[in-house]
């Protein structure tokens, strides 16, 4: 692969900031957009703009077609067994609240468990602590061992027949750590548990199939995978989206309306109301095809030689405690405490030499809790960053202890 | 490598130094006015504990504690310093002038009274850390307000 040729169709990584050719380390946050998703967005609004499902012109023809062949190649893209298990959301937040507020509320009653597990992005905790005080349930969680990795004994103990929902992440976005989906979901399925799978940061980094995986749920956000920010998608298990309430109330979602009351279209439309980010779709789209026409694999593949490397240069820089799985199998990024300045201060530091990273909580404040630090700097890598960028950012960190200590 | 200008500004040594070894470290136990404040976007945290004198006008102690990142943790171990033996009046006068010279909003009305603290005027050029500087300050009006309830 000619990963430089590549990198060329990121029209933004092309500057200078701060008197530095840009490193872009934050992709774990939002990853930059290819040439082909901006002309996407913007051939759209030239061309093509106008509301779908609606109207019978030449144009809402047009959007309608782009916007369902987007939902197919979304389908075919993680592996669901129809398009119409495919529902547009904002992003990974929204599509979780949805679960929480449908099915969540028509199914769990006091007495009921949801499980979780210790490293969760606050989206993926915080809807299940309201959905728990709402209904009376009970939230638990699988603790994380030292390693980064979840504790396998405690899964054990944890995921009985009272849990009526197992709510997990696929690459933990503070840790890197890689959790087995698969395994999971078969063990959640054997006690009779729904699951949600948060694939926030595997979607777009390397395959995933939903009916490999077996999960009921799964989310993912656009703009961490080459596609425009506030869009999303929920895929669940038809047989379950079948039987959900609607979550907003509006058009589109509707069958038919009387002063009265109304009926609801079938999934995916039940939970789609009002007019959706069309064009943000349309990006989705073409982000797919993107990453589809590179390879998934080969993304897999590149994006862990950069973080293998990434690992194995940081290391050697003193005071520096890397959190998550030493070696192996892990997502793509490093997340790491030094002790000789605060990660504000690194990111600070390491900005003046054109060097975005993240310094933070990363909205996982019980695992920083749990690793008893106060937060971390992330750098996190994409298939456009190269080695060139690794040994700067390593320069920069070996220079910062220099003007730190 | 080269640093830029605003970058040594922002962490000049007498910075670093407060950071790295804080003044008036610690707790106050009581009888003392207390407050904490934190930042919930970056996860910084100082605690404020002062002691009154007896007529309740000046401030006899001050200490901090907590943790954050070089500039809300310089910014407190100097504000203790500089505030520790003021009258009250003069401490609400002097955050003033410290909100003014960090936010960079016209001249404080007392450079001088602010002493070592100017140093942190190179906040100005990175807005996103004022609330990093004047996070021990904010605790501190909460401490005295809580004394005035």
């Amino acid at each position: 692969m000619d990963w430089h040729r590549i990198r060329s169709d990121f029209p933004i990584l092309d500057q200078q900031v701060n008197c530095h050719p840009l490193v872009y380390l934050d992709s774990a946050a939002s990853s930059q957009k290819p040439r082909a998703v901006i002309n996407a967005l913007s051939h759209y609004y030239q061309h093509d703009n106008s509301n779908v499902h609606r109207a019978l012109h030449e144009l809402s023809s047009r959007a309608t077609d782009a916007f369902e062949a987007a939902r197919k190649k979304v389908a075919r893209f993680i592996g669901a067994a129809t398009e119409v298990e495919i529902i547009f959301t904002r992003g990974c937040t929204e599509g979780i609240n949805l679960v929480a507020n449908t099915w969540g509320v028509q199914n769990l009653r006091s007495g009921d468990v949801i499980l979780i597990t210790g490293m969760e992005h606050h989206s993926n905790l915080v809807p299940w602590q309201l959905l728990a005080q709402r209904t009376g349930a009970t939230l638990k969680h699988i603790p994380v061992l030292d390693d980064g990795t979840l504790d396998t004994a405690a899964v054990e103990v944890l995921l009985t027949e009272q849990v009526k929902l197992f709510a997990f992440v696929h690459i933990s976005n503070s840790l890197g750590t890689i959790n087995p989906a698969r395994e999971l979901c078969a063990k959640a399925r054997a006690v009779g548990a729904v699951t949600l799978l948060d694939g926030a940061q595997s979607t777009g980094h390397m395959p995933v199939n939903m009916v490999d995986i077996g999960c009921d749920f799964f989310v993912f956000s656009g703009h961490k995978m080459c596609a425009p920010t506030g869009i999303g998608v929920l895929y669940g298990r038809y047989a379950l989206l079948e039987s959900m309430p609607p979550w907003h109330g509006g058009g589109e979602m509707i069958a038919s309306v009387t002063l009265e009351g109304s009926t609801f279209k079938e999934p995916p439309h039940r939970f789609e109301a009002g007019t959706p980010d069309i064009a943000g779709v349309i990006g989705v789209g073409a982000a797919i095809d993107y990453l589809e026409a590179i390879g998934l694999e080969n993304i897999q593949r590149h994006d862990t030689n950069l973080s293998n490397y990434a690992m194995q240069c940081m290391s050697e820089v003193p005071g520096i405690r890397i959190l998550g799985p030493q070696s192996g199998h892990r997502g793509s990024l490093v997340a790491f405490h030094l002790d000789f300045a605060h990660p504000h201060d690194l990111v600070e530091y390491a900005n003046t030499y054109g060097i975005a990273m993240r310094g933070g909580n990363h909205c996982t404040q019980p695992l920083m809790k749990r690793f008893k630090v106060p937060g971390t700097t992330r750098a996190s890598f994409y298939f456009y960053n190269t080695i060139e960028e690794i040994n700067r950012l390593v320069e920069v960190l070996f220079a910062a202890r220099k003007f730190f200590t | 490598m080269p640093l830029s200008d605003d970058l040594r500004d922002l962490y000049q040594q007498v910075i670093l130094d407060h950071s790295r070894n804080p003044r008036n470290h610690g707790e106050i136990p009581p009888p003392c006015l207390h407050a904490h404040g934190d930042n919930p976007s970056c996860g910084d945290e100082i605690d404020v504990w002062l002691r009154l004198s007896e007529d309740g006008q000046n401030i006899d102690d001050l200490k901090f504690t907590g943790q954050g990142c070089a500039i809300s943790q310089a910014s407190a171990s100097m504000m203790t310093q500089k505030i520790k033996g003021k009258s009250q009046a003069q401490a609400v006068a002097m955050r003033e002038d410290f909100r003014r010279l960090v936010m960079g909003d016209g001249t404080p009305t007392d450079e001088d009274s602010l002493g070592e603290l100017v140093l942190l005027e190179g906040v100005q050029k990175f807005p996103q850390r004022v609330k990093c500087a004047m996070l021990a300050w904010r605790a501190l009006e909460q401490a005295l307000e809580s004394g005035r309830a």
